[in-house]
């Protein structure tokens, strides 16, 4: 029971201290282990939203920058308390349901897209000793998390009684059905590079390379279809203010639609972590440094929770960076785009990288990773090419069209 | 794992008999839809105990189920695909009322 | 009364009421969503099955994919957004009576089965369902043959729904 202990496996540590105490209170066993896992729940989840919170500020202060203004600074230190302002501000407003609407439908549908993106967290590993659970099939519990989430946008869409949020969530959810398909896909690879399903898994087999090192096209079409995933964009045509008047989310009002706003920013935060884990290392990815004595401190819990948590806040403002900086993609656009793009070029990234998974496994660490690597270049290199020739055909037919009208 | 066998086959049993009420009883073919839905969920039920409590090293009982996920999804698509186009022709999605064929 | 049975009576309590209210309530629409309810209890008993690939399938297949286009389909076929008129026929009770039957011959069958309040087989140690599920799919002597076929199986349905949903206005 020494501070060294706490330090190392934080968890276990007070897990059993808490048990000690209520041993000594004269709670059965059984009952103990179900108050530990409550405890354990609501920690999480206490953590989660107030992460929530700060995710507010960060979001207004990156916008803010990228825009070249500075953001909030009135309230508190850097506009620090501006979340609370904002928090108090919906929680007083007027708490409408229009007529007409299904009001048991209305009101849980922002609870459930919450539920979707918190219940991501009991996977999402801090460190090799924080975790929720290890679940040997984590990468299929991120896509089931997400049909979660598509169904609370039809269900608030629908239960608004109003033309204009039915079609916005008809188009959001099309959207994120579409974007599914190279998001599996592409999540194969990893599993594919680690051989297990399971994140801590995942996160362990990267201690040596990374695996956007690895495969680096992977990367970048989950990247894509995390953003439109997330809705957010330049794929948020859906839920845009200036188009089709915000979507599905158009009634809700107050604290209602401040759930939406949150489980949004959440979500983007935690597909931030989901890219930390899957393909930068997670917690760890160290590259060996971690078994030098020197750098022993590196397997401390709390040193891979803040290492986490970096690499998550910075996948997250790589997303809050496309988002800033691309203009909108039109809805037709955006199907076209999956289904005719990203689609067969993530199937043949798959294919690709399991067959070479099994040719280059004898080679030491160095070719696998060259090996890999200039596999996703020249696949790359293909694609762009296969896209100029067809955007020069395009261009010629158009040029030839042009012409037959003049003459 | 203390429950008996026979809780999941009587719990997958009821939910089949639910199921077939729902078939039998319902006038909108999408809720017929829904019956049938239920139907085989109350199969996979049954499938999976079996395969936990007889012989979980083989995976014959945990294959079936992911066939049958398969063949409830491409029914569903089928059905449903079925039902909007009778419904853009006829205007209707009662059962009884698509009767052209009767004499 | 073990924490497990509890636990499954809780779930069998949610499955059966939400399939219970899946075929009487009147709004079609809240029949989809309480579908959505009971196939989620379904994927939770699944989990306490200790078949976890097989939990999650099932909230991405039927609650992700399914589920949605019940939604979708519901919201297409309406004229207006009100359910108008009786949703059973008139003869429900006969449906009623037969299901009643058949429960009561299943469970006559179930009980006098020899054997059938075992408690669960033990997994053997070192075996990762998990990764036998994977390799019975695709090893040729083990399901590959249906599972090509399933996949097949799938295709037809895409290119036929697609088909008949009306790729344009045939007259």
């Amino acid at each position: 029971m020494t501070l060294a202990g706490f330090l190392n496996d934080p968890i276990n540590f007070v897990a059993q201290w808490l048990t000690g105490l209520l041993t000594g209170w004269g709670f059965s066993n059984g009952l103990i282990t179900v108050i530990l896992y409550f405890i354990g729940i609501l920690v999480l989840v206490v953590f989660v939203m107030l992460l929530d919170i700060g995710l507010v500020w960060v979001e207004r202060k990156v916008v803010a920058r990228f825009q070249d203004r500075l953001g909030p600074n009135r309230i508190g230190p850097f506009g620090l308390i501006q979340p609370i302002a904002d928090i108090i501000k919906l929680v007083i407003k007027e708490d409408i349901t229009p007529a007409g609407a299904d009001k048991v439908v209305f009101n849980i549908a922002p609870v459930l897209a919450a539920m979707s993106v918190i219940s991501l967290w009991a996977i999402l590993p801090l460190s090799s000793k924080i975790f929720g659970v290890d679940l040997n099939v984590a990468v299929l519990y991120l896509v089931a998390a997400g049909a979660l989430g598509t169904l609370s946008i039809i269900m608030g869409g629908w239960a608004s009684n109003n033309k204009y949020a039915l079609l916005g969530a008809f188009r959001m959810v099309a959207n994120m059905v579409s974007y599914e398909i190279p998001m599996v896909v592409t999540l194969l690879i990893p599993v594919i590079l680690a051989d297990t399903m399971s994140v801590q898994g995942i996160t362990q087999a990267q201690s040596g390379m990374w695996f956007a090192i690895l495969s680096p096209l992977a990367f970048v079409i989950f990247f894509i279809s995390a953003i439109a995933e997330l809705g957010r964009s330049p794929f948020d045509l859906v839920e845009a203010e200036s188009e089709l008047t915000a979507g599905f989310n158009v009634e809700y009002s107050g604290m209602k639609f401040g759930w939406f706003y949150a489980s949004e920013l959440l979500h983007a935060f935690t597909f931030g972590g989901f890219m930390a884990v899957l393909f930068f290392g997670g917690y760890g990815g160290f590259f060996g440094l971690e078994k030098l004595s020197a750098f022993h401190w590196l397997t401390n819990p709390f040193i891979q929770a803040a290492v986490f948590i970096a690499k998550a806040m910075f996948g997250y403002w790589a997303i809050m960076w496309v988002k800033y900086s691309m203009p909108r993609i039109r809805i037709d656009h955006m199907l076209a785009f999956n289904w005719k793009f990203l689609v067969p070029l993530s199937l043949v990234v798959l294919v690709n990288t399991a067959i070479l998974n099994k040719l280059l496994a004898g080679l030491p660490a160095w070719g696998y990773t060259l090996g890999m690597f200039l596999s996703n270049v020249i696949i790359g290199v293909v694609t762009i090419e296969i896209l100029r020739a067809y955007g020069r055909r395009q261009h010629k037919s158009e040029q030839t069209l042009a012409q037959a009208m003049r003459n | 794992m203390s429950i008996p066998l026979s809780w999941y086959l009587i719990l997958a049993a009821e939910l089949f008999c639910i199921g077939l009420y729902g078939v039998l009883s319902r006038k909108n073919a999408i809720a017929i839809l829904l019956g049938v839905e239920l139907m085989l969920n109350a199969v996979n039920v049954n499938l999976v105990a079996f395969w936990r409590y007889l012989d979980p090293a083989q995976m014959a009982g945990q294959v079936f189920a992911v066939i049958v996920f398969a063949v409830a999804a491409a029914e569903v698509a089928v059905g449903l695909a079925l039902v909007i186009s009778v419904y853009r022709r006829r205007k209707t999605v009662v059962a009884d009322e698509v009767d052209l064929m009767k004499w | 009364m073990t924490a497990d049975k509890i636990i499954f009576l809780l779930i069998g309590v949610l499955i059966l009421v939400s399939a219970l209210m899946v075929v009487t309530t009147r709004k079609l629409i809240h029949a989809a969503l309480w579908l959505v309810a009971a196939l989620f209890g379904v994927a939770v008993l699944y989990a306490i099955l200790q078949a976890g690939f097989l939990a999650v399938v099932q909230v991405v297949v039927y609650i992700g994919a399914i589920a949605i286009l019940f939604i979708f389909a519901v919201m297409l076929t309406r004229r207006d957004m009100r359910d108008q008129g009786p949703q059973t026929r008139s003869n429900w009770w006969i449906a009623a009576l037969l299901g009643l039957l058949i429960l009561a011959g299943l469970v006559f069958l179930i009980i006098n089965q020899p054997d059938v309040e075992r408690t669960a087989a033990v997994i053997p140690a070192g075996v990762d369902t998990l990764r036998n599920l994977g390799t019975a799919l695709v090893s040729p002597d083990a399901y590959v043959l249906p599972f090509e076929v399933a996949s097949v199986l799938l295709l037809a349905a895409l290119v036929g729904a697609v088909y008949i949903a009306g790729f344009g206005k045939k007259s």
